[in-house]
């Protein structure tokens, strides 16, 4: 995997240095998938495939094995998420407290549906279980900012305001 | 640090050694009260020390989870425990004037109860804290979390010496068996039992052992676990390392939920400066034990609080649990005969071991020993995290403590125990907080999430709400689990859309009796406790949608009514404009209307009222 194989010009090519980091720190480590999976993630903001070709490689797994645990694992991505990063919260103290209209709210005012993300790579909408802060349901984080104690009407402000930031 | 420090009300609130002595204003950093603003706040506290040159006599201490998240950012002013709720930033000057003057608190800015006319100044004098018993919790809020001079000052590791230099394995299990703690996630099983088999276990002849703390807390509305690790991440080491000695280890592993950021940093810089200081490593206390430990994250996974998943996730496989036996306490991680306990057993264990068994088992009922932290939340005045003695009666929790639904009307029912538990109606409030008592009415102790609904709150809704998240986490392995909460999922849902039929509700039971007895873990085995409870309760509630086509808190969309109250309605013409059936009629600057044949119930317009003139019944 050393040599570039990618044929499309417009994506850029995989740039390998950072992932060679983190393999040689996990490399002699017992169990090293996950920490491995977690540290690429983090720096390339998602587990791009030839990542993950590298990583069978460089552990001797099967490239199968590897996409059953990255496809496991809610928080892993295949693809690139969006520069901001909307998180409704659906614990059972922000659910009795209406996060399913904060929800329907955010998701009509964006326009872009739960788990997705917008076409030009601006916003993703994701759906959360708990994130523990539960005093303040119910609760957005805008990139783990949190906004809390909302109804359908706040977070419709929110999420404008949202827009555009992301417009300008 | 002596018994009455710790074991009367919240007195461990008063700080001694270190913390002593100079004037100490306290602001929590724990997630919640950092959602609220208090990083910006402790800012500005500490630079108005600064400036004002008095940083000699006046301390400030950034702690972890004080308890009492609604009212975040907390902050308390020692060695009186004068207690500012809510604060600002703007506020920070007036406070901090009042403090450097050594005068009376700035009456205003004090908290006020609901019930009483004056303001209460004290923290510990607060309902919501007076009822409470910090075992558990004695350190949170009150040390830096990520000062390790602040947990020595406060005897952490002062167990750990104990049991290394002048008990023997045996002897620390005995006591942990003594003291009669049993396992604070959900299960309940004798914490020194477990640490008994592990020790015994023969193992794969390699003599390795390792012990794991269990930090992956999912239920949607607990956040126990996360408030200890945030607030006293030392003691949860402390109790893995006692734990380590009396089975035998050398390795342990802190599995953390990856949501948790702020516990996994703190873990981390609890673990690094512990054996910088000789607490973990090689011959800790030169007793010749050598114990050390490691964070791992977890990345999203519910299943993974289950503890075969856990082992999975940890080997870096897909976090899927496997049948039991054998359990990890004879074939574990890689196979070595493992210890798995959740972050609070962990931090009981250090007091057991400093106080002795007797003087735990002082408290509680039945053989429910010791405290229990919770996690209230839902409708209910104060939401926070609340530890008190078992035996408490949920009435109390609910009402004394929680200070009841923050309307004054009447709570309908609690939910003990999350997606796992059941709930509990208000004709059982005065149950006591016990394993076998909730148990026996339904409910389970669990790992300590309570969500209090009132009348706004439909129980077939909520049933629902907890399916579906059972059901989304369910990880697939075995069919029950993975088919029976789909099929419980579409007729709880089907319900909710008034699409229910009369045969519904015996198919739902039976079904939930099958996915409760042949699922292979515990997240199937209990995933039908929240249809079963709500089903065994409020089963009106789901008569009444099914035959009457009725949802009574009005919290089912499909079957309520949306119309526009005419005297609110200012004509804007918003609603018509979002109507997705043309449903809203209406000349512009007169009252509009909804044609309730046409109405689809989508909440559209009610969602865009800019007078708020849209009523849901």
């Amino acid at each position: 995997m050393s040599d570039c194989t990618c044929t499309d010009d417009k994506s850029p090519c995989f740039d390998a240095a950072a992932l060679d980091g983190i393999l040689v720190e996990h490399v002699m480590q017992p169990g090293s998938l996950m920490p491995v999976l977690q540290a690429t993630q983090h720096a390339y903001g998602y587990l791009p495939e030839p990542a993950l070709e590298r990583i069978a490689e460089a552990l001797g797994l099967p490239l199968a094995e590897i996409f059953g645990v990255a496809t496991f694992y809610t928080h892993f991505h295949l693809s690139p998420p969006g520069r901001h990063i909307v998180q409704v919260c659906h614990g059972t103290a922000c659910h009795v407290k209406g996060a399913t209209e904060v929800t329907e709210a955010i998701v009509s005012e964006l326009g872009v549906d739960v788990g997705k993300t917008s076409t030009d790579l601006s916003v993703t909408v994701e759906s959360v279980s708990c994130v523990g802060c539960c005093a303040l349901a119910p609760v957005v984080l805008i990139d783990e900012t949190a906004h809390g104690g909302l109804d359908a009407k706040a977070a419709r402000r929110l999420a404008k305001a949202l827009h555009v930031k992301v417009a300008s | 640090m002596t018994t009455r420090e710790t074991a009367a009300p919240l007195a461990s609130h008063e700080p001694d050694g270190m913390l002593a002595g100079a004037t100490t204003i306290r602001i929590c950093t724990g997630s919640g009260c950092v959602m609220s603003g208090s990083l910006v706040v402790a800012e500005r506290v500490e630079s108005a020390i600064a400036e004002a040159g008095a940083g000699d006599r006046v301390r400030v201490v950034r702690t972890g989870c004080d308890g009492l998240c609604e009212l975040g950012p907390l902050t308390v002013i020692d060695p009186r425990g004068t207690f500012y709720p809510k604060v600002t930033e703007h506020q920070v000057e007036r406070i901090v004037d009042s403090i450097l003057a050594g005068g009376a608190p700035v009456t205003e800015l004090l908290y006020r109860d609901h019930t009483a006319d004056a303001p209460i100044e004290r923290y510990a004098d607060l309902p919501f804290n007076r009822s409470q018993q910090h075992i558990v919790l004695r350190n949170c809020g009150v040390i830096d979390p990520e000062d390790i001079e602040h947990a020595i000052e406060r005897g952490v590791y002062d167990g750990l010496r104990t049991a290394l230099t002048s008990m023997s394995p045996d002897r620390v299990i005995a006591q942990i068996q003594a003291s009669g703690l049993r396992g604070r996630g959900g299960a309940g099983f004798s914490t020194g039992l477990k640490w008994r088999f592990t020790r015994d276990a023969a193992g794969d002849g390699s003599g390795q052992k390792y012990v794991i703390c269990n930090a992956d807390e999912g239920d949607p509305g607990a956040f126990m676990d996360r408030g200890i690790a945030e607030g006293d991440p030392h003691s949860v080491l402390e109790g893995l390392a006692i734990a380590a000695y009396a089975v035998g280890a050398t390795h342990g592993f802190v599995y953390v939920r990856s949501e948790y950021p702020l516990a996994v940093k703190r873990f981390r810089m609890a673990i690094a400066a512990a054996t910088k200081h000789g607490f973990l490593g090689d011959d800790v206390f030169g007793s010749g034990f050598c114990f050390n430990a490691e964070v791992r994250e977890g990345a999203g996974a519910f299943v993974c609080g289950e503890e075969t998943a856990l082992i999975a996730s940890i080997e870096g496989r897909r976090g899927t649990p496997r049948t039991r036996p054998p359990f990890p306490a004879q074939s574990g991680l890689w196979g070595r005969p493992t210890c798995i306990n959740n972050v609070e057993t962990l931090a009981n264990v250090p007091w057991i071991i400093t106080h002795g068994a007797d003087e735990y088992t002082a408290m509680g009922s039945g053989t429910s020993r010791g405290t229990k932290v919770f996690a209230l939340t839902g409708k209910v005045r104060h939401s926070g995290l609340v530890e008190v003695p078992f035996g408490l009666s949920v009435r109390e929790l609910v009402e004394t403590i929680g200070g009841g639904t923050p309307d004054g009307s009447p709570a309908k029912a609690v939910q003990f125990g999350g997606p796992s538990g059941g709930c509990l109606p208000e004709s059982l409030f005065d149950t006591p907080i016990e394993y076998e008592t909730l148990a026996a009415v339904g409910a389970i102790v669990g790992s300590g999430g309570v969500v209090v609904v009132d009348g706004h709150t439909c129980m077939v809704d909520l049933a629902r709400f907890f399916l579906s998240f059972t059901q989304k986490e369910s990880c697939g392995k075995c069919v029950p689990c993975r088919i029976g909460t789909k099929r419980m999922l579409e007729i709880v849902t089907r319900i909710c859309e008034g699409d229910g039929a009369p045969g519904d509700l015996d198919t739902l039971e039976q079904l939930a009796r099958d996915v409760g007895a042949l699922s292979l873990c515990g997240l199937g085995q209990t995933a039908p406790n929240p249809v079963l409870t709500s089903l065994r309760y409020f089963r009106h509630e789901y008569e009444e949608h099914i035959l009457e086509h009725k949802c009574r808190a009005g919290a089912c969309k499909r079957l309520s009514t949306f119309r526009i109250v005419s005297h609110r309605c200012i004509g804007c013409g918003v609603c018509k404009k979002y109507c997705p059936t043309d449903a809203i009629s209406g000349t512009p600057k007169l009252p509009h209307l909804i044609d309730q044949a046409l109405c689809i119930k989508c909440g559209a317009c009610q969602q865009r009222c800019p007078s708020d003139a849209i009523e849901r019944s």
